[in-house]
């Protein structure tokens, strides 16, 4: 990553403009041009430097939902489980953390109805029980990295 | 026990038409590569571009989008420690502790969830993010003396493996599969 990349990072994280030309406004910005920005941004999302490039969606007001979930894994089983639980396109994220529950992972679903019905076929596929802690009250930051 | 509390908060869903649902469908797997990315986006959705930026503008007004941008890999950026810190707070100041959490501006999210007794107690959840894990805790105990929390019970729960990091899909038809980023 060099200079540039990191500018665009730092750029694109406080917005993209909806305007006809978008890539040409935010070029201009950075002192590039709108081929440029375009290969780098390809190229980060090609690298996995970005993950996402377009918008973030409010699950709850589209109708769909989302929950966190944990699960306590035997670390003998954990990359049995990790597959299993993988294989659900609803499970958005999910990373091993330190402790006695050791998986966590966030589940998107297309309706709230769906939640319990995902959680129901993991715990069946797994054998495991499935902790769900979906957000009662969300505390806003501004969700940022500076690179 | 907190069983009412247990229940997520309704959420005030705005209508949304089917233009809508199309163009948000068409767009969940990200912006084209294009330079005229609305109106390639429309010719998805069936809208002209003009039409796909005023329904973008008021989508994001309304909160179904909330932001547009870029999602960064925290990892890959050099931010490789992060750590989900759970408290167990008094449910009469859980709200005012999880404001005073959010102002931090390494706490990158900050919830308050369900205690899962007797397993789980805690109901307060933010994520740190730092470059390394002595990063991590310092930014901890920073936040500790200054939000009051050294009486509070808590856990600090580091990542050690990302498994998937894919992002959410709600729409289940024909973009998921399709790769849009091509350039045009």
């Amino acid at each position: 990553m060099d200079v540039l990349d990191r500018q665009i990072i730092n750029e694109l994280q406080g917005g993209f403009p909806l305007c006809e030309h978008p890539f040409a406004e935010v070029a201009e910005r950075l002192g590039t041009s709108e081929d440029e920005l375009i290969r780098r941004i390809d190229a980060l999302l090609t690298d996995g430097t970005l993950s996402r490039f377009g918008p973030m969606y409010h699950a709850e007001r589209l109708g769909g939902a989302l929950t966190l979930a944990a699960m306590q894994v035997p670390e003998a089983d954990f990359e049995r489980v990790a597959v299993l639980v993988n294989a659900y396109p609803e499970v958005a994220h999910n990373y091993a953390r330190e402790h006695a529950l050791n998986m966590w992972f966030v589940l998107a679903t297309e309706s709230p109805g769906r939640i319990d019905a995902v959680i129901a076929a993991i715990e069946h596929d797994t054998g495991l029980k499935v902790y769900n802690m979906p957000k009662l009250e969300e505390f806003f930051v501004g969700l940022r990295f500076e690179a | 026990m907190d069983l009412t509390l247990a229940t997520p908060v309704p959420v005030v869903r705005p209508p949304l038409d089917d233009a809508d649902r199309r163009l948000l469908s068409a767009l969940q797997g990200g912006l084209p590569f294009s330079a005229r990315p609305y109106a390639r986006l429309g010719e998805r959705a069936g809208l002209g571009e003009d039409e796909v930026l005023v329904r973008l503008a008021r989508l994001q007004e309304i909160g179904v989008i909330r932001r547009f941008g870029v999602v960064v890999r925290h990892h890959e950026v050099g931010y490789g420690a992060n750590a989900m810190v759970v408290w167990d707070a008094p449910d009469e100041q859980v709200t005012e502790l999880g404001h005073c959490l959010a102002g931090f501006d390494f706490i990158t999210l900050c919830y308050r969830r369900p205690r899962r007794l007797p397993q789980w107690r805690y109901n307060l959840y933010c994520m740190i993010h730092g470059k390394s894990r002595e990063e991590v805790l310092a930014h901890l105990e920073w936040m500790v003396s200054h939000c009051g929390l050294s009486t509070l019970s808590h856990e600090v729960l580091f990542s050690r493996r990302r498994f998937k990091q894919r992002g959410a899909h709600y729409f289940k038809d024909e973009m998921a599969t399709e790769k849009i980023h091509g350039r045009t």
